[in-house]
């Protein structure tokens, strides 16, 4: 039973179905939705059918003309990204993205644990359109469920004949490897993803090229597409890109999952409508989280992920349509929100996000490897009451050499705060360093009172004590 | 003497002939070797380099970057508290002292009769069922003391379906021989797969 609403916890953990067409979540009340069985009789491999019967570039062109963002957090088109391969150059190859693990994403492993073989057609249909000799499924290390309904999906869907050799008596051919990770978030960045399939530690690599279309796995072109992206790709070859686009806006068609958690009503993940649903509608909507726990007021939200800086009730009436979303400071990211109310602590709030990134740092960036952990241990002495005054400023500081410039950040009114708009400039490669930052500096600007609450009256330590500290 | 079993090491075989590199199949290499030991030998470090066609330090490299490869004995069960944003705002800070106090240990100790290894983590994508733990890597739900308390007696009286630390799925991919496509290797391939080579567009 769900404590907090006295309703039992449906056969999906955590997904609660609303009014909005269900693309990627349809067969998400079935209790065997992940079986071949169930997935053969509500129109599955259909998809795959009709792709088979038209060329590679009309079901690439279809997909373009959907303009499916990516579901992973940089919301990049697909098809777009799908074009970034050199032509002639081969072979080509596929890697999906399932090392779903930024703090508050919960979507990838839903998919992936009840609908796998929605998720495998469409690895089979980017693989036609791009020309892709062979797909690797990464699966985050963590998720054993999933790893175990995708091996049997995968084993299945071989013996019916849709992956392997000559799928469905075409000439196309192609092996999906299950591949799985052993526990590293940095991973889930495209280039660090593709380090780990070589069998490497897990660190991104340097830019130039940005995109692993044009140099990747083995260096050769590599597709790599988000778990809910690739999903998305069935529905959009059985039902034209036409039809994807009449849900949602124009910029942001179709529907996408988003997971609010924290302290709501009804925490849950959610196929929402893409580019009108506000954060409003999904906060307090009936048929959505139905409002802030015990009738509280909000106090904060993150809105993309841990690695969004933060929005308060100023911004809930935002649309999650990026256009919008970035000029007030922040990102859609991964679809994950989580919601604080008026109770909470909220530089203890921004330390347990903080924290993580500061872990999982992978060591190769200075400014990310010894920020992160300088950030986290000036923070925790400020949250357990041993800070000083010149600690908040040494936490701008220290998020400045890895940040340099005005980071990104949400308006307040009431205090004649105006927004930063989002992106920020970095000093890292990868967005683990900012992210550790991202948290503090939102917590700083919205509720500075409540850092300068937790170092009054404490008096300046000497250098020497800073230094034993950190 | 040789690490893996015959099994495994037929196993390992069948891997490996996945990738077009064998060095890609270190890690469910290394998956393999902690899933029939419980944790990550040396001499298993050794066996991989050789499989994989590189050395034991490279795996050793590799192997020490992730979370998951335990590099000393662990329990038979591996309890690991989220500790994480949505986990922390709904009490897992209550629930990891909880959990230390019954196991008798701190966060990252094991218990005296091997069974429990007890640990803090990071976001295990459950938020919405805070605060979320994970046996061996597999979820529970919304943990009370209460509920904590019992988990522990059943697994304790093994009355519980959870595989013992090391096993992660317990249905394996197994690519048929007929419908195998085997790896396309970078080096090898120059011209485009045979379904792009389209005939004046008559597909």
């Amino acid at each position: 039973m769900n404590e907090m609403t006295g309703t039992p916890i449906p056969h999906a953990p955590g997904f609660i179905a609303n009014e909005t067409p269900r693309i990627v979540t349809s067969r998400f009340d079935y209790e065997d939705s992940h079986t071949l069985t169930r997935y053969e009789a509500t129109g599955g491999y259909e998809g795959l059918k009709k792709a088979l019967q038209r060329t590679p570039e009309e079901v690439h062109n279809e997909v373009r003309d959907a303009t499916l963002l990516g579901r992973g957090g940089a919301g990049f088109p697909a098809g777009v990204k799908w074009g970034f391969c050199p032509p002639e150059v081969w072979p080509r190859y596929l890697v999906v993205n399932g090392d779903e693990s930024e703090p508050g994403t919960y979507k990838d492993r839903l998919l992936m644990e009840l609908d796998p073989h929605q998720l495998i057609e469409g690895c089979l249909i980017a693989c036609y359109a791009v020309g892709l000799s062979q797909c690797f499924l990464y699966i985050r290390g963590e998720m054993a469920v999933a790893q175990e309904r995708v091996a049997q999906a995968l084993n299945d869907a071989y013996a019916a004949g849709y992956i392997g050799k000559n799928i469905q008596d075409s000439d196309f051919s192609v092996d999906i490897v299950l591949h799985w990770g052993a526990g590293a978030y940095v991973v889930g960045e495209e280039t660090a993803l593709i380090e780990s399939l070589e069998g490497n530690r897990g660190m991104p690599r340097l830019k130039p090229p940005y995109f692993p279309a044009s140099i990747g796995l083995y260096g050769q072109p590599t597709i790599v597409n988000n778990v809910e992206t690739l999903s998305n790709l069935p529905w959009i070859l059985e039902h034209g890109a036409e039809a994807f686009t009449s849900i949602g806006t124009e910029s942001s068609p179709g529907t996408r999952m988003v997971a609010v958690s924290g302290h709501v009503k009804r925490p849950g993940v959610y196929e929402i409508v893409n580019g009108t649903t506000t954060f409003r509608d999904l906060l307090y909507g009936s048929d959505m989280c139905g409002g802030i726990r015990d009738d509280n007021q909000l106090k904060a939200f993150v809105p993309g992920g841990g690695s969004a800086p933060w929005f308060t009730a100023d911004q809930l009436d935002l649309p999650f349509e990026a256009s919008q979303v970035g000029p007030q400071g922040s990102m859609l990211g991964s679809g994950a929100i989580m919601v604080m109310d008026e109770t909470t602590d909220i530089p203890a709030a921004a330390l347990t996000l903080t924290k993580f990134y500061a872990h999982e740092s992978c060591g190769k960036c200075v400014p990310c490897r010894e920020g992160g952990t300088w950030l986290e241990q000036i923070l925790r002495r400020v949250v357990e009451g041993r800070g000083t005054a010149r600690d908040l400023e040494l936490l701008i500081e220290v998020g400045e050499t890895i940040c340099p410039g005005d980071f990104p950040h949400a308006a307040v009114p009431s205090k004649g705060i105006e927004a930063v708009p989002f992106p920020y400039r970095m000093t890292t490669i990868c967005f683990v360093g900012p992210s550790a930052f991202a948290p503090i500096h939102s917590a700083l600007t919205l509720f500075r009172e409540e850092f300068e609450a937790k170092v009054a009256g404490n008096d300046h330590p000497t250098m020497i004590e800073v230094a034993v500290d950190v | 003497m040789k690490f893996f079993t015959d099994e495994n090491s037929e196993l390992a075989q069948e891997i490996i002939e996945r990738y077009p590199k064998s060095r890609s199949a270190m890690i469910p290499l290394l998956h393999l070797a902690q899933e029939q030991e419980g944790w990550i030998t040396d001499e298993a470090m050794a066996e991989i380099a050789e499989l994989v066609g590189t050395t034991s330090a490279e795996v050793l490299g590799t192997c020490s970057f992730y979370e998951m490869f335990k590099r000393k004995p662990v329990g038979k069960y591996v309890i690991n508290i989220c500790t994480t944003m949505s986990c922390a705002l709904m009490g897992a800070g209550d629930l990891m002292k909880h959990a230390e106090s019954r196991l008798g240990v701190k966060s990252g100790g094991s218990t005296s009769d091997g069974m429990f290894t007890l640990e803090g983590a990071e976001c295990q994508a459950a938020c919405t069922e805070a605060p979320c733990l994970q046996v061996n890597y597999r979820h529970q739900y919304r943990v009370t003391a209460d509920q904590f308390d019992q988990l522990i007696e059943e697994l304790a009286s093994s009355d519980h379906d959870v595989p013992r630390h090391g096993v992660l799925s317990r249905i394996r991919q197994h690519i048929p021989e007929d419908r195998f496509v085997r790896p396309t290797p970078p080096d090898e391939v120059v011209s485009a797969p045979i379904w792009m080579v389209t005939d004046g567009g008559e597909k």
